[in-house]
């Protein structure tokens, strides 16, 4: 008998054709797959009866290319956590040990993820009231013991306008022996709220995941829909979510590049990227009418078209703003008391990057070849049009420099698909969508991939949707890069990241 | 005397915050920004004295001092220095060495005040500036010795003079160009620009001095500014004494002469700043150390 079952990107299953293992043969086939280097995407139970035992769903990559292999087994209370060998699944199960109130045993690091409420009432698995909503930040932190050894807490209130989170630094002198990010503070209980969807209010919600990837959390929520309908986006509706969402990288890159030029006090660049952003960002806008491109994407395909009187003037602004965007980046990567900063600083070695699962710019920094475009495409992305673009040392410098090399690619990527509009209906219909469905999107979002899995009841309806922003792995990436770091590159290690706060709480 | 002593004053409080005017202009119009008006520091000033003042339960008079000696030491030191061509109001021999510990003085209340706090942020940043301001001293005293071995005088204000002018074509010449660098990098360590601190970033983890400062409000804080910005006239005054054509011989004439090589002065630090990044804090004492190096050379090649 098959153990397990293989989808594609966008792609849907029945229920029914996933068999429940027993969790040791479940437990075996996770190790087994991770032997062979598969990417763990997602792991999450869901509790279809409100008496019923939780059913655990794992999602990986699956050894035949372009597929992802979805297992599928019964939660029971006190079994032993995978963590110890299959290490990128560490937040996975606390965040199921938080939502469910299952403590798993021997999970090396078993603490609160968002500090929530269990979900359906009951027991708290680290004996918290669960009537009462447990208190942000509120856990054990890893505490270094020694003379000379001290203790620097930063946040949840910040000195900037930024969103909330705890960063406690073990500190010996101005080094950094450890740091410990406490989030949560952003959890507005997306995933909950979506449960018996899709609502009238649904898109927005996506929207608002982290709301500097509207269109990547849009897109990746109406490949599942579409999946789940078995509906296609006309081709000029998908070259239309691909224009947005290379607009979206653009603005970001910008800006982050930018931001890193303010932290290391290079006012040029910095100057120069905080204007250029405000340009990619009005594309967007020109194109539907929101700077962040809310309502440009919709199940079905997307809501504004760009006819060729808008198609010329964004190539005109496009034609513009790139020789600024190239002078404020080649200033920046050429100024020796820029690269001084940058190099060796906040290194992340490969190994451990693959160990936390790291995804988007953070893991290409380290060398890994990673890319949803590339390797689960979606039209009219494919493996040809999206190179690998990898850089080997996984510095601050390496995170720096794919932006700089994906900018250089989007800006040909935007021009091209701009230029060569397929001409067509801008959305489908869908269909209702089918009962005990399971369906998957990918999109490789600015900051790395986006995973939205949802599951639909007997009446069609979410029983389950699942989100994975890339800042819910890539935030361990930051802890580990300021090991042994010097705590005041820690802002400059940050913005290297620039992690969403709210996407990793949803 | 008495005349004199008022310039010097006069001076000093108007012109130090318009220098800071200029550095953030220089700074914006080479960002491709309009900037701020030159007179938006006075401004700031101005609103800060206005304000109330939020004082930490956890503080003591220790806290309040530490603005009032960042004040008064700028206002002393400058009556030690001549400002270009006007003559210093005090002078005496050996007042070189009071002239470096005044500001060992406010640099130790500032540290104190922030230590007092007992915010882990402010103890790194009294940590750094301790370890920093170690370093950058002994530039210094040796930039003095130079002058003073060459001038052939302990006073600060018949140290400089038209000593640059009138050597830089004789033996001497080679050890005043380094000492005129080492004065300039110091007078950048001290004052917190970049390459070594960067005023304008709020970051609470890699700032030195700002971060020190993080608990003072309203007109203690107005205060600290102030005093920043005389200690930046101060230093920079040195710089251009070193550099200065020869007097006039006019009051009016030389006071003028001074506040441009002043202004000038201070646009040439915004250039410093458009055209670099900070270091790393972990590079500050290396390039600390080598301008210690670089005095030693310039006191070596005098005395070979």
């Amino acid at each position: 008998m098959k153990t397990t079952i293989d989808l594609v990107n966008g792609g849907r299953l029945p229920l029914a054709a996933i068999p429940v293992l027993p969790f040791p043969e479940f437990a075996s086939g996770v190790i087994d797959l991770m032997r062979h280097s598969a990417t763990p995407i997602a792991y999450f139970a869901d509790q279809a009866e409100p008496d019923g035992a939780p059913e655990l769903f794992a999602v990986l990559t699956a050894a035949e290319p372009g597929t992802f292999t979805v297992l599928r087994s019964r939660l029971e209370a006190g079994f032993n956590a995978l963590t110890p060998r299959v290490s990128q699944f560490h937040l996975f199960e606390r965040e199921i040990a938080e939502q469910y109130g299952i403590a798993f045993n021997d999970h090396p690091w078993m603490k609160p993820v968002r500090f929530h409420q269990v979900w359906q009432g009951g027991k708290d698995a680290w004996g918290r009231d669960p009537a009462r909503h447990p208190q942000p930040g509120v856990m054990d932190f890893f505490r270094v013991e020694g003379e000379e050894v001290h203790e620097v807490g930063v946040g949840p209130v910040h000195a900037g306008i930024i969103e909330p989170g705890h960063f406690r630094f073990q500190c010996f002198g101005e080094k950094v022996l450890h740091l410990e990010i406490s989030l949560g503070y952003q959890h507005r209980g997306i995933e909950r709220l979506l449960l018996g969807g899709p609502w009238p209010q649904t898109p927005s919600h996506i929207e608002t995941m982290a709301g500097d990837t509207t269109i990547g959390h849009m897109t990746a929520y109406s490949l599942v829909l579409e999946a789940l309908s078995g509906t296609t986006a006309p081709p000029r509706a998908q070259a239309l979510r691909a224009i947005a969402l290379e607009l979206e990288r653009l603005a970001n890159h910008v800006g982050d590049i930018g931001a890193l030029a303010g932290d290391v006090g290079f006012l040029p660049t910095a100057s120069y990227c905080g204007r250029l952003r405000g340009d990619y960002l009005n594309m967007t806008a020109a194109l539907c009418g929101s700077r962040f491109g809310r309502g440009m994407v919709r199940p079905g395909g997307v809501l504004f078209d760009a006819e060729p009187a808008r198609q010329q003037r964004l190539l005109h602004t496009l034609a513009d703003v790139v020789p600024n965007t190239r002078g404020a980046l080649s200033l920046f990567f050429e100024a020796p008391s820029v690269l001084g900063r940058l190099e060796g600083v906040g290194k992340v070695m490969t190994d451990d990057a693959l160990g936390l699962g790291l995804v988007g710019v953070a893991a290409r920094a380290c060398g890994l070849d990673c890319d949803t475009r590339r390797h689960y495409p979606v039209n009219p992305y494919n493996a040809e049009n999206v190179p690998a673009i990898i850089e080997a040392n996984g510095d601050v410098f390496s995170r720096a420099r794919v932006r700089q090399r994906e900018i250089e690619h989007a800006l040909t990527f935007v021009r091209q698909a701009l230029e060569n509009l397929p001409e067509g209906p801008i959305t489908a219909p869908l269909n209702s969508l089918p009962a005990d469905t399971l369906a998957l999107g990918l999109v490789e979002g600015w900051r790395g991939r986006l995973a939205h899995i949802a599951l639909t009841d007997g009446q069609g309806r979410f029983r389950r949707y699942k989100v994975v922003d890339p800042s819910f792995f890539n935030w361990s990436g930051l802890a580990m890069a300021l090991r042994d770091e010097q705590i005041s590159d820690f802002p400059l290690c940050n913005k290297s990241f620039n992690l969403s706060y709210c996407g990793f709480d949803l | 005397m008495f005349i004199r002593l008022l310039l010097h004053l006069l001076l000093l409080a108007g012109l130090s915050p318009l220098l800071i005017g200029v550095i953030t202009r220089t700074k914006a119009i080479i960002a491709g920004r309009r900037g701020a008006p030159l007179w938006q520091p006075y401004r700031d000033l101005g609103k800060l004295f206005r304000k109330d003042m939020v004082l930490s339960s956890t503080t003591t008079w220790v806290f309040r001092a530490g603005p009032v000696v960042g004040i008064a030491v700028p206002l002393m030191a400058a009556l030690l220095i001549p400002f270009g061509a006007i003559g210093a109001p005090f002078s005496f021999s050996g007042d070189l060495v009071l002239f470096v510990y005044l500001f060992g003085l406010a640099r130790f209340f500032t540290v104190l005040a922030a230590l007092d706090t007992g915010s882990s942020f402010e103890g790194m940043g009294a940590a750094r500036e301790a370890t920093f301001s170690c370093l950058a001293e002994p530039t210094l005293f040796v930039a003095f010795i130079v002058l003073a071995r060459i001038s052939g005088s302990f006073t600060l204000d018949t140290m400089f003079g038209t000593l640059l002018a009138n050597n830089l074509q004789t033996v001497y010449g080679v050890s005043l160009v380094l000492t005129a660098i080492c004065l300039f990098i110091i007078m950048l360590a001290e004052n917190c620009r970049i390459p070594f601190d960067d005023p304008n970033t709020h970051l609470e983890l890699t700032m030195i001095h700002e971060v020190m400062v993080l608990d003072h409000s309203g007109p203690d804080f107005g205060l600290i500014l102030y005093g920043a910005a005389m200690k930046l006239m101060v230093m920079g005054t040195l710089v251009v004494n070193f550099v200065m054509p020869p007097a006039t011989g006019h009051l009016l004439l030389d006071a003028g002469l001074y506040v441009a090589a002043l202004l000038a002065l201070a646009a040439g630090i915004g250039l410093v700043e458009s055209g670099m990044a900070r270091l790393r804090l972990i590079k500050v004492p290396q390039l600390l150390i080598g301008t210690s190096l670089l005095s030693f050379f310039a006191l070596v090649l005098l005395l070979r």
